[in-house]
């Protein structure tokens, strides 16, 4: 569904990506981690078209991404730090999501009822908390039905019970025509949600596995277990070879 | 999980995204569309916050004031015209950058969307000039409607309308071309003192200095580089007062009293409000945001 080909961005004399070489079928969960700067969100913004790619490709469906606009329609995104102006309402930012797409029918409002957020619709943007932004960030990217969930730390900020809320909708969300790719440093969650682990450090792809391989190649059951098998042995590969 | 990529791919198989048999004016049709609706929100967002209430407000009081004070003739209308060539453009050019940064919420949001950058940075285009427009319209149109209905007024308001909108379109150029709020701010205002202040000043010094040569056809030229220069001669010339501005002036009159020069000078003005926006269009389109 979404082909990435020697993928190069570069924020002056960072490289912020270098290389990357990848493709995400449909049903896949992809668990996107790495340290903090190893280029995750870049990544993310790339494939939204909020940041141009230097070199390389993206592509969605066998087109060119960078070129188009319309294959956003299938996208759902929940951003990192949900920012929304300031003088609008949490009902009629939806309001106008809606009305930017004429306003579709079949509409997924399960989390706007599950986290409450109906019953905030007055509730000024500027005046949320940081959880509760979450909610509306989370709320939005789902409620398109869009075929990509593109979910950037979204457990970050919110409290155990719209974690979980969130978790079960990913779970449910799941099926084999959508891709959805989640950041996070919670491996736990990631390890519930996901069927993929893609590993990004410094701009590079260190590897892109399934999760059941990735488990029985390292002889861990956990998920964080086995991220930390893998990186001891890349640190005791590259010591051996310097 | 690599898979061999021809380079022609995206060529070959273009993704639409569109149904089949959309027509090519439909396709042309909804960006507009799409454009519009976001300016509503950026119309609806600029109404909320009350500055440009406000300089409507106040260009109706000095409008008014001046055509109680000095009458209906030229007097008051060479007052209003430099209300119109300094306020306008400066109120313009701050408004606009101001809004395009705190609009980057906005922005960032729209640009995870189906829509276009050309279609965001239209609509804000679209609001910002349209709520500053109407506000001049509002503040110096109605007096100038009741008070002096004629190709004097109506000039007024042409050269004011189009220089709200060139002011609009430089802020939008300072403020795609900064991240920093501080910087572009800065911009803006520079360009706005460069052609209020600065630039005839230049011109002085340039006459001055080469007083010795026949300079009709180098200042005519140097105001056309200008837009506040430029709709200001555009005012002057219905104005009769262009007798004042000596041998220099007669050149003026000369080549901006002919349709041909007052269609080029208007079309030179249009320029100022066209070229700084596709410039703008074109960083924005690039920008990583």
């Amino acid at each position: 569904m979404i082909a990435i080909h020697n993928l190069t961005k570069q924020f002056g004399r960072l490289r912020a990506l270098d290389g990357i070489e990848a493709e995400f079928s449909a049903g896949q969960s992809i668990a996107l981690i790495g340290p903090n700067g190893s280029g995750k969100t870049t990544l993310l913004k790339c494939l939204l078209g909020m940041a141009r790619p230097d070199t390389g490709s993206l592509q969605f469906e066998g087109a060119d991404l960078t070129r188009s606009d319309a294959y956003r329609a299938s996208i759902g995104y929940m951003p990192q730090i949900g920012r929304y102006p300031d003088n609008m309402r949490i009902g009629q930012l939806f309001d106008m999501m809606r009305d930017l797409r004429g306003y579709p029918e079949n509409v997924d409002e399960e989390l706007l009822d599950e986290f409450g957020l109906k019953a905030m619709f007055d509730k000024p943007l500027r005046a949320l908390s940081g959880g509760t932004r979450q909610k509306v960030s989370a709320a939005l990217a789902f409620i398109f039905r869009p075929s990509v969930l593109i979910l950037d730390e979204p457990t970050a900020g919110l409290d155990p019970l719209a974690a979980e809320v969130l978790k079960a909708k990913i779970l449910r969300e799941r099926n084999t025509d959508r891709v959805i790719i989640v950041t996070s440093h919670i491996l736990s969650d990631l390890d519930d949600i996901s069927t993929h682990v893609m590993y990004l450090m410094d701009g590079k792809l260190q590897f892109f596995k399934d999760i059941e391989t990735l488990k029985t190649e390292t002889g861990e059951t956990r998920l964080g277990l086995a991220i930390a098998n893998v990186m001891r042995r890349h640190a005791n590969e590259n010591q051996a070879s310097a | 999980m690599m898979t061999k990529y021809s380079s022609t791919a995206a060529a070959t198989l273009p993704f639409t995204g569109e149904p089949d048999g959309v027509t090519c004016a439909e396709k042309k049709a909804r960006p507009v569309a799409a454009m519009l609706k976001i300016a509503k929100y950026v119309l609806y967002d600029i109404l909320r916050n009350r500055i440009v209430l406000g300089y409507a407000a106040f260009l109706f009081a000095s409008a008014l004031t001046f055509f109680n004070l000095e009458g209906d003739g030229s007097k008051s209308l060479m007052s209003l015209l430099n209300i119109v060539l300094i306020v306008a453009p400066l109120v313009s050019v701050i408004f606009s950058t101001i809004h395009f940064y705190n609009s980057y919420e906005f922005i960032e949001l729209l640009v995870a969307q189906p829509v276009s950058r050309r279609t965001i940075l239209g609509a804000e285009y679209a609001g910002v000039g349209g709520a500053l427009v109407a506000a001049f319209l509002f503040g110096i149109g109605l007096p100038v409607a009741v008070f002096a209905p004629d190709p004097r007024g109506f000039t007024l308001l042409v050269v004011g309308v189009l220089l709200t909108l060139v002011f609009v379109s430089l802020a939008f150029l300072a403020a795609v071309l900064t991240r920093d709020k501080a910087r572009g701010i800065g911009l803006a205002l520079l360009l706005w003192f460069c052609f209020s202040i600065l630039y005839d000043g230049l011109v002085l010094v340039l006459l001055f200095a080469f007083s010795d040569y026949p300079l009709e056809k180098p200042t005519l030229v140097l105001t056309f580089l200008n837009p506040v220069d430029l709709s200001r001669i555009l005012m002057l010339l219905q104005l009769d007062v262009s007798a004042l501005m000596g041998y220099t002036g007669a050149v003026f009159n000369e080549f901006l009293g002919s349709p041909m020069g007052v269609a080029l000078a208007y079309g030179c003005l249009a320029l100022w409000v066209l070229l700084p926006m596709i410039w703008a269009e074109r960083v924005f389109r690039k920008k990583d945001l």
